[in-house]
């Protein structure tokens, strides 16, 4: 499929669809962006599995990290790659190693691999690419508006309210 | 929705607004509250923390700003927006989040007076110094830009003689330097023109005129292209850099393509406090829906009075660009098709005397100072605006002692030629 541009339909498809999440490249250092996307994913209500072999071992956002895609305990529906363009190949290998196999790859903003994609595809795994599901989630939720931000799309329909103040959500939750 | 770019109109209608998931109201409520609950100790430390999207406190978040800022973001095809109190506010904000003392912006010598005055004087006081461009090509601008230069600034259809700036040479210009383009759209709108699509980095508006329209409500915006690479080169660390107030967030990494915007917000806004007020916020928004139609009528009925005033015997010559023989009409027609504005000036022949009389005999124009009201609007810059500038800078600014700036409203275009009529038969 082309990679230039996704859906709204397709990116809601997966957001709704996943329920855990593996984030190869996940920081516990609170300022960094995988750090955010990690905290946010978990108050959104996903099982979110940091996958970093310096932090194995340790929780971050109250969720343990593993080394590696293979030892995490249990499948996952979505494997989010946080790492350079060049560390794609590798990890994607082990993604490929995991049975049963990921509905999802997911790769940050910035980071894309066409050849890698095409693999996947194959495999029957869905592919989103220089993407982040953070930025996509508050953009599809209507959450990112809050902060001015254009999410290119409109609609007569209500947000979903989910619990507490200020939470917006999809479908699923 | 299909997956079909919604028009502009739609956008104006539309974009940034849902129903009030609480209450069903359709029309985006005022929103006038000071602060925010939390859930949660947690929700609260990731608020201020910008880890998750969320009001704390309306100085720098607020949900009906938010409909605001999300509609012109969509309108002139930017990644962001950020509302601010007027204006000069935005313009404050802007350069807050990309000049450290010492550091330069070159602007165009056309520009509204106030930020002629803003630029030149208040803005001295940051170490913040603007060099002028010497005329209005690229290649003016070329000349201008120095080592410390970090931005340029101009309007797209510039104040107050109604001109059309060449936006794609001055914005190659700038991406040769590695610098963003900033842009003033408030006097096209981005009806009119969007400049983001012609090489803008950054476009600003004063709210208070077109796309308010209603000349009731002050407000500003700052409009995040989502184009400029801020950490190319270390030029611009309040992007690039750690911020200590964040424990160490870096804006760019962290927001992307909207993190201009963000640090507009997150420093500007929230430390100098120049907040819009939700009530305003409203008014702008509804303001917004018909800017399609108030803009294309204000344009067509301009230019009926531009070629009346063209044609008259007490007229020297009117600064129009949306007039065939106009010197701006080839960039009129490259970049802003569908017409030239509201806002022109024109010379009498009787001088800086017949200017005053005229402003005096008008009965249906306001003689006052503001532009992009639905009403028609008439200033002797030379004897207001502009009376701060000395006698070069006014000329150099087309505010001259002969000089009249008409903003034209959408009343009917045969009483606003008619009352021109008669106040230009009481003059010698």
């Amino acid at each position: 499929m082309n990679h230039d541009s996704y859906s709204d339909h397709y990116i809601r498809s997966i957001l709704d669809d996943v329920k855990s999440i593996a984030i190869v490249g996940a920081s516990p250092k609170n300022v960094r962006p995988s750090y955010f996307v990690t905290k946010y994913l978990i108050a959104k209500g996903y099982s979110v599995f940091p996958v970093n072999p310096g932090h194995a071992g340790k929780e971050i956002c109250g969720a343990m990290t593993y080394a590696s895609l293979a030892e995490i305990p249990e499948p996952v529906d979505m494997v989010d790659i946080f790492r350079g363009s060049s560390a794609v190949p590798g990890i994607v290998g082990e993604a490929l190693d995991l049975d049963p196999l990921p509905k999802v790859v997911w790769m940050q903003l910035g980071v894309r691999d066409d050849a890698v994609a095409g693999v996947l595809e194959t495999a029957g795994i869905r592919v989103v690419m220089n993407r982040c599901p953070k930025i996509e989630y508050g953009r599809l939720s209507g959450e990112i508006g809050w902060t001015g931000v254009n999410r290119r799309m409109i609609s007569s329909k209500k947000p979903k309210l989910t619990k507490g103040f200020q939470h917006f959500g999809l479908d699923k939750n | 929705m299909s997956n079909q770019e919604p028009g502009f109109a739609t956008l104006a209608v539309h974009a940034g607004a849902q129903p009030d998931p609480a209450t069903g109201a359709r029309i985006t409520p005022i929103y006038q509250t000071a602060s925010y609950v939390f859930d949660d100790v947690d929700h609260a430390a990731s608020l201020f923390g910008l880890q998750a999207f969320g009001n704390i406190y309306t100085r720098i978040t607020n949900p009906t700003q938010a409909v605001l800022e999300e509609r012109i973001a969509a309108l002139e095809g930017g990644t962001a927006a950020l509302a601010t109190a007027s204006g000069h506010a935005a313009q404050l904000l802007i350069m807050h989040a990309m000049m450290m003392p010492g550091d330069e912006f070159v602007a165009s010598k056309k520009l509204y007076g106030g930020s002629i005055n803003q630029f030149g004087h208040s803005f001295k006081s940051f170490g913040w110094n603007v060099l002028w461009a010497e005329g209005l090509e690229p290649a003016d601008f070329d000349a201008a830009v120095t080592d410390k230069t970090k931005a340029i600034f101009i309007e797209s259809l510039a104040n107050p003689g109604g001109l059309v700036m060449d936006i794609n040479g001055i914005a190659e210009v700038a991406r040769k330097h590695k610098i963003p383009l900033i842009v003033d759209n408030t006097m096209a709108s981005p009806y009119l023109c969007r400049p983001i699509e012609h090489g803008a980095d950054i476009v600003v508006h004063s709210l208070t005129k077109f796309l308010g329209g209603h000349g009731n409500s002050m407000g500003g915006v700052i409009v995040d292209g989502g184009t400029f690479d801020w950490s190319r080169d270390g030029k611009y660390p309040i992007l690039s850099e750690p911020r200590p107030e964040y424990n160490g967030i870096v804006l760019h990494e962290t927001f992307g393509n909207f993190a201009f915007a963000i640090a507009c917000r997150v420093l500007g806004l929230r430390d100098l406090g120049p907040a819009i007020s939700p009530f305003n916020a409203f008014q702008i928004l509804t303001g917004i829906e018909t800017l399609p139609l108030r803009m294309q009528r204000h344009s067509d009925n301009a230019l009926e009075v531009a070629k009346y005033l063209d044609a008259h015997e007490k007229v020297e010559w009117v600064s129009y660009a949306g007039l065939d023989n106009d010197p701006y009409h080839s960039l009129q027609q490259q970049y802003m098709p569908k017409g030239a504005g509201a806002v022109f000036t024109f010379g009498l022949k009787g001088g800086y005397e017949a200017g005053v009389a005229v402003v005096s005999n008008v009965e249906i124009f306001s003689h006052l100072a503001n532009i992009g009201d639905t009403r028609s609007l008439i200033i002797h810059p030379a004897s207001t605006t502009h009376k701060q500038l000395d006698a070069e800078q006014q000329a150099a600014a087309g505010a001259g002692p002969d000089v009249v700036r008409l903003s034209i409203g959408i009343e009917d275009v045969a009483d606003i030629i008619g009352d021109l009529e008669q106040a230009l038969a009481q003059i010698s």
